[in-house]
């Protein structure tokens, strides 16, 4: 096995924790390494450029990495779970296959303990992290509106995406409710913005921006991250963590991109590989020190895994909306967010209002579920369903359970030979209440805009991506993995940054979090560096 | 034509997919559409199977299966009642076989401008979207806050 120069810092993962904890850190003038499995994307490779584009979706862009299947990819197991597992492993991680939706946690979703009576309160706070939030918006580059009565106050620097035909008959509907609605905070540009181009309504943000209007991290933080000293080794796939005599990270073993071994030693180790890939690369960094697994004396590794529940439903109305034109999500709805007591669930959920699929996502999701007939009548109905659609997803906020789980799987491996993750996933019974709850308030928006042929998928859409909870933070080392500033309670120079230090899921998507997250431990880190080990 | 040498399946695979194809979408003089049998939309799902070629033989054997003979053997009407019993028994390849179709078939040029869309990629002209009308949010923005503020709690 061949060895390198010992580095500073040695980031595991280039997504999008591991994007702003290297720019973070990079002031600091330390030797900082980056070690990706995927590689750079090129924007000329997204599907938009081509006329394939929406095909494209169901291989390789796909979000499964089971159906992707990329060389660069790592099988999972998630036969056991109702939701499937999303992801993608490339520099950027998922902001490459990410809509860009861009909502904050919220300050109660921080203390569910103390408020609700459930799960456990996070050891920071919402007014921790708002300094990292604001931080992180103008590094993405946010789009919104200020003034959000759902929300607490903020300043997003870009002017809100269009509400085009689509949002503007969500806003009527929701007015005649009388229900609360905004538009989206997006990570999408809407003008000219720090080098990237405004957004020019692809309308696939999801596979790629070809425009580069989508903040996907490999355009926000990398550039600024490599110009400030920092070094990314692309298509280097790390096996396990090693630890010294006193039970300190080492480095790492990898494989380089010809598939040689290479161990890489380091002072610090920092984990941004998602809340599936993290607790992976924990326990398969076992050793007789630490035999269940590095980090592991908590039992906790893997445990607690939240996926975000949720289910879509769809109807259609008369005059034509703006279909797949414009970033997908356009507006928020935040009326059911926080507990009622009068509900039969605990905690609660965003609505998500969406524009919807182009021409041939539209007759293949429309085809799944018997609303597009084969044979004589198809381009009747078929003109009936395209650029008429309504939907609205409903963002549920998933407690943390221990049998929801990462394991490795005894038999699967990767193209390395590495153990692959496990998941045993089940919904629980407080979310599955707040998914019929939140299934018949859109039903209720839907048919109150005029839509007909309503269809409610509870887990068919279910890939959200969301990977939360699997390394959990908290003060007590008994009932969490790393500590109020992400380093592991066992191994002092060991930290995770990525998703799974997650202690509740709240209902929004999680990337604004994620990185308002990565961004406070990178400077917590920077303020201890004398006593970072004590 | 050249999707359909290097597809990997047989010709009697083929005549019997080409077949189905045109029932599920048949051409229509009343919207100006050609079916998804048209050479050229059948080249292009032909061309388009990739790592779903396996999921899509796996149909067309089933269908061969369920019709007791080739398609081509059958009268139209025969043929097409066979192909539609064969479809509604759902399953992971006939769904697969019927997003291929249907994935290169809105594509075409022709289908594109039927249903009103310039027969091009997203990239680089992108579309236009209205603003919409911002006068509805007034009502919301004389809303009291409905955040929980946990610092009061």
């Amino acid at each position: 096995m061949s060895k390198n120069e010992m580095v500073d810092v040695l980031i595991i993962g280039a997504g999008a924790s591991g994007a702003a904890v290297a720019w973070s850190l990079a002031d600091t003038k330390m030797r900082i390494l980056c070690l990706e499995q995927g590689d750079w994307m090129k924007p000329t490779d997204y599907p938009t450029n081509g006329r394939d584009w929406e095909a494209r979706r169901y291989t390789d862009f796909e979000i499964s990495p089971n159906r992707r299947a990329r060389d660069l990819d790592y099988p999972i197991n998630d036969d056991n779970s109702v939701m499937k597992i999303a992801n993608f492993n490339g520099v950027g991680g998922g902001t490459i296959l990410w809509t860009a939706h861009f909502p904050r946690m919220h300050p109660s979703d921080f203390r569910v303990k103390s408020l609700d009576g459930v799960a456990d309160d996070w050891p920071i706070s919402y007014w921790n992290l708002e300094p990292y939030f604001e931080q992180n918006d103008r590094m993405v580059g946010v789009s919104g509106l200020p003034g959000d009565p759902g929300v607490p106050p903020h300043n997003p620097p870009m002017p809100p995406i269009p509400l085009g035909r689509t949002g503007t008959r969500y806003g009527q509907v929701m007015n005649k409710l009388g229900w609360h609605w905004w538009p989206s905070d997006v990570a999408v540009a809407t003008r000219d913005y720090e080098g990237r181009a405004k957004c020019i309504n692809l309308g696939h943000c999801t596979p790629g921006c070809a425009h580069g209007a989508k903040a996907s991290a490999d355009i926000t933080y990398w550039p600024l991250a490599l110009r400030a000293g920092v070094e990314l080794r692309t298509r280097c796939r790390v096996r396990e963590i090693t630890t010294n005599e006193h039970g300190m990270a080492s480095g790492v073993v990898y494989y380089d991109p010809e598939g040689k071994e290479v161990f890489q030693p380091a002072e610090v180790v920092i984990l941004a590989s998602n809340g599936v890939g993290t607790p992976r690369l924990l326990l398969n960094s076992a050793s007789s020190r630490f035999p269940n697994g590095l980090a592991n004396s908590s039992g906790l590794v893997g445990k607690n895994l939240m996926l975000h529940p949720w289910p879509q439903v769809r109807g259609y109305v008369e005059d034509e909306m703006d279909g797949d034109r414009g970033p997908m999500t356009c507006i928020w709805s935040k009326q059911f967010y926080e507990t009622d007591p009068e509900r039969d669930f605990v905690r609660g959920y965003t609505l998500q209002f969406m524009r919807v699929t182009g021409p041939a996502s539209e007759a293949i999701q429309s085809s799944l579920v018997g609303h597009l007939p084969w044979g004589r009548d198809h381009h009747r109905v078929y003109r009936s369903l395209v650029n008429h659609r309504l939907q609205i997803g409903v963002a549920c906020e998933d407690l943390p359970e221990e049998h929801n789980r990462v394991t490795l799987d005894p038999v699967l491996k990767d193209s390395h030979g590495i153990p692959a993750p496990r998941i045993d996933y089940t919904i629980s019974a407080n979310c599955a209440r707040m998914m019929e709850h939140g299934i018949a308030r859109a039903t209720e928006i839907l048919e109150a805009a005029g839509a007909k042929n309503l269809y409610t998928s509870r887990t068919l859409l279910n890939y959200p991506g969301h990977l939360l909870g699997t390394c959990r933070m908290g003060d007590d080392p008994e009932r969490s993995v790393v500590n109020a500033w992400g380093r592991c309670h066992d191994v002092k120079n060991l930290f995770v940054v990525d998703g799974s230090i997650w202690v509740t899921s709240g209902g929004v998507n999680p990337t604004s979090t994620i990185q308002a997250l990565a961004l406070y431990i990178a400077d917590n880190m920077k303020q201890r560096l004398a006593t970072l080990f004590d | 034509m050249d999707g359909l040498t290097k597809c990997g399946l047989s010709a009697d695979e083929l005549a019997d997919f080409r077949r189905i194809a045109g029932f599920m979408i048949p051409a229509d003089a009343t919207y100006d559409v050609p079916g998804a049998d048209d050479p050229l939309i059948f080249a292009d799902i032909a061309s388009s199977l990739g790592v779903d070629r396996e999921d899509v033989r796996a149909a067309l054997t089933s269908l061969r299966q369920f019709a007791g003979c080739p398609l081509s053997d059958m009268d139209d009407g025969r043929a097409e009642r066979v192909s539609f019993e064969f479809l509604a028994q759902q399953g992971r390849p006939i769904q697969t076989l019927g997003r291929m179709v249907l994935a290169a078939y809105y594509r075409d040029d022709r289908v594109m401008r039927s249903i009103g869309r310039e027969p091009r990629a997203p990239y680089p002209k992108g579309h236009t979207v209205p603003d919409g009308d911002w006068s509805l949010l007034e009502v919301v923005k004389a809303r009291a806050p409905i955040w929980r503020d946990d610092r009061k709690a």
